[in-house]
């Protein structure tokens, strides 16, 4: 077991460093970060001086090697832009960004499964096409464009739910969220649902897959005719069956939930660290690309180490050592 | 016979499906004795599994029980609807299944599986549930059962996993158990095995059972009585030593022909010539007639009935001499 995290932090070390290099290098094709944060009217030993403060006027190389002494000494570098230490903006949006994936994967599971169960037991049945209609839909349609709908019917129509930003931030065990408040909840929701629909849609078909497989098979045919009731048979049975391949997907999509809250914050005006990402890529400030490529991958790692966890948990033919491998 | 504790009659189970009716079971009558063991045999689709689940009412649209009867102690289960068949399925009357492998829920460990059938038709609490799943696992010969009660099935073989069916099987002591070829996917030892506990429990318990096999020797050492099922019919039943020994029905007779114990050394294998009906397009005679180097013109005309003959009944008009001076 330990062996088995330990390899894999590795691997994430391995992919921290690779990526760092080429986000490094990668931006600095882009453009020269300093033409963006002086202004016109600048003299050209004004922008010699900011470039100099801000180590730019070095060889590329020598800015690398500078920038991967102090990852080493654990210091990340600080925003061109806002002049603070890039990881602390990171980690500081990171709450609220977290916050809407967790809340959007909840919403996944919690509709997904049930929709996708009865989509799978009943499959001929009218709700069932309808259902899987439904998914379609919320697989094709492009998220921002359902955001902005979801917008206009739910905030400008029918004045239920806000339409940007995240409610009063309060304290749970520590971590600063807002979701200990009835206001917090109105404000994730619809970023949330936004965020959470293709996901619903994928454990939509996943769900549908696994019942209409589980189904057939002997096991359940041998619960029958044990005399198990149809709540157990589905409730115990299928589901545990077919929570395997829904978990380890989902678990590895939570990566990209945390990757695609890019469009979903910058639509509902969402503090978190997409919005971050963003505005920092516009203005080619590196060390928080960088500082957001770490944690991002940081958080990957922890992710599919978890998956994995839960994984054997779930399934006691699989264990860890040989996952592993 | 004593009254029987089970009573088919005239069961038929059609299949609608898109290419047509298929008529998996098409009239067939069986009863079975208190602890008696009844062999049916019968080719690959000729009906035996339809038959066990349609027993145990287990068969789903797009198939259907369309006539007959199954009573169990005089009760007739087609008339009950699920939730009264549930009580009765896994309590009174049981079935065991083909692949071991197959048949236990992967994830979940053998304790939970026991335990939740005790607990489905008896009022226990969860730890006197678990003392009877322990006991029945001893019972069917499971080394150290407190121990190995909380594996899960991929640490048992495939052997122990049959056990661990038919303990499931047996937990409530049913009437009736339904074994659909429970050796055939075990190695040779293993089956004599299971077949000898299966024979000695069901004694032990009195239990009746259905043991479905295309294996003749296997119905020789351990059935009372044998059915033949040929394409949804049973064409012959009556005792082992009768049938076995002086088989009627042609079809019967090249059933045994085929058991390569009953060849000379080196001699080819005898073989019923042709292939079994398509079930969907049955013909109007005996379904055996294009295969039958006996048949009569009458063969061809109108099905057989099943009649007494001798110690045994047999659906065949040349056997039954019906066919006259043709
Ligand atoms: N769900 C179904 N839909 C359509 N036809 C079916 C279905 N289940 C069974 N059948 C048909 O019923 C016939 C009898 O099948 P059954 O499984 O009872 O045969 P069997 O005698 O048990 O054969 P085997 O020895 O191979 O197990 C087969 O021809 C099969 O095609
Ligand atoms: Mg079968």
């Amino acid at each position: 077991m330990f062996a088995f995290i330990l390899r894999r932090a590795g691997q994430g070390l391995l992919v921290i460093a690779v990526m760092v290099v080429l986000v490094f290098f990668g931006v600095n094709v882009v453009g020269d970060p300093v033409w963006i944060l002086v202004s016109p009217d600048m003299t050209q030993d004004q922008i010699a001086e900011v470039a100099r403060s801000l180590g730019l006027d070095r060889p590329i190389q020598e800015q690398f090697f500078l920038f991967v002494g102090g990852i080493l000494q654990g210091e990340l570098g600080r925003s061109f832009v806002h002049g603070t230490p890039a990881i602390g903006l990171i980690l500081e949006r990171m709450p609220a960004t977290l916050e809407l994936a967790l809340v959007a994967l909840m919403l996944a599971i919690v509709v997904g499964i049930p929709l996708g169960l009865y989509a799978g037991l009943y499959p001929d049945s009218a709700p069932a096409r309808g259902i899987m209609a439904v998914s379609i839909l919320g697989f094709s349609l492009p998220t921002f464009w359902v955001g902005l709908m979801l917008i206009m019917v739910f905030s400008v129509m029918l004045g239920w739910l806000p339409a940007t930003g995240r409610g009063p931030v309060g304290h749970f065990l520590g971590i600063p969220t807002s979701l200990v408040s009835w206001q917090g909840w109105v404000h994730i929701l619809l970023p949330a649902i936004n965020l959470a629909l293709l996901k619903i849609s994928l454990v939509i078909r996943l769900a549908r897959a696994g019942a209409r497989e589980a189904v057939l098979q002997d096991y359940v045919k041998f619960a029958r005719a044990k005399g198990l009731g149809r709540g157990r048979i589905v409730g115990v049975h299928i589901l545990k069956n077919i929570m395997i391949p829904i978990v380890t997907i989902l678990g590895l999509e939570f990566g990209s939930l945390v990757a695609f809250s890019v469009v979903t914050e910058t639509i509902f005006s969402w503090p978190g660290m997409g919005r971050l990402l963003l505005e920092a890529i516009q203005r080619l400030d590196r060390p928080v690309i960088v500082a957001y490529v770490i944690v991002v991958v940081c958080l990957f790692v922890v992710i599919n180490l978890m998956v994995d966890i839960i994984y054997s948990l779930l399934d006691p033919r699989v264990r860890l050592s040989e996952a592993a491998t | 016979m004593d009254a029987p504790v089970l009573n088919v009659e005239g069961l038929k189970t059609h299949f609608f499906t898109r290419a047509g009716v298929v008529k998996s079971v098409d009239g067939v009558s069986l009863q079975l004795a208190p602890g008696e063991i009844l062999g049916l045999v019968g080719e690959s689709g000729s009906g035996k599994s339809v038959t066990g689940f349609s027993i145990l009412g287990l068969i789903d649209p797009p198939g259907r029980i369309v006539e007959g009867t199954v009573r169990l102690e005089g009760r007739d289960l087609t008339t009950l609807d699920d939730k009264a068949m549930s009580r009765v399925r896994g309590k009174d009357l049981a079935m065991i299944f083909q692949d071991p492998m197959m048949t236990l829920n992967p994830v979940l460990k053998i304790s939970t599986q026991l335990i939740e059938t005790v607990l489905a038709h008896a009022p226990v609490s969860k730890a006197e549930a678990r003392q009877r799943a322990i006991a029945a696992l001893a019972m069917v010969g499971i080394p150290s059962p407190e121990e190995r009660i909380d594996a899960y099935p991929h640490q048992f073989s495939g052997g122990m996993r049959q056990r661990v069916a038919i303990a499931t099987a047996l937990l409530h002591r049913p009437k009736v158990i339904i074994a659909d070829e429970p050796t055939t996917a075990l190695d040779v030892t293993i089956q004599s095995q299971i077949l000898a506990k299966m024979q000695e429990l069901c004694r032990e318990i009195g239990t009746a059972m259905i043991w479905i096999t295309h294996d003749l020797s296997v119905v020789a050492g351990l059935a009372d009585r044998v059915a033949v099922m040929y394409a949804g019919r049973i064409v012959e039943t009556g005792p082992v030593g009768a049938v076995l020994d002086f088989p009627h029905h042609p079809y019967t007779q090249g059933l045994i022909g085929s058991v390569p114990s009953h060849a000379e050394p080196g001699a080819r294998l005898a073989q019923i010539p042709g292939a079994t009906p398509s079930l969907s397009a049955l013909p109007d005679g005996c379904a055996f007639a294009p295969r039958c180097a006996k048949a009569i013109g009458l063969c061809r005309r109108e099905a057989p009935q099943i009649e007494p003959l001798g110690m045994a009944s047999v659906a065949c008009h040349v056997a039954q001499g019906t066919g006259g001076l043709e």
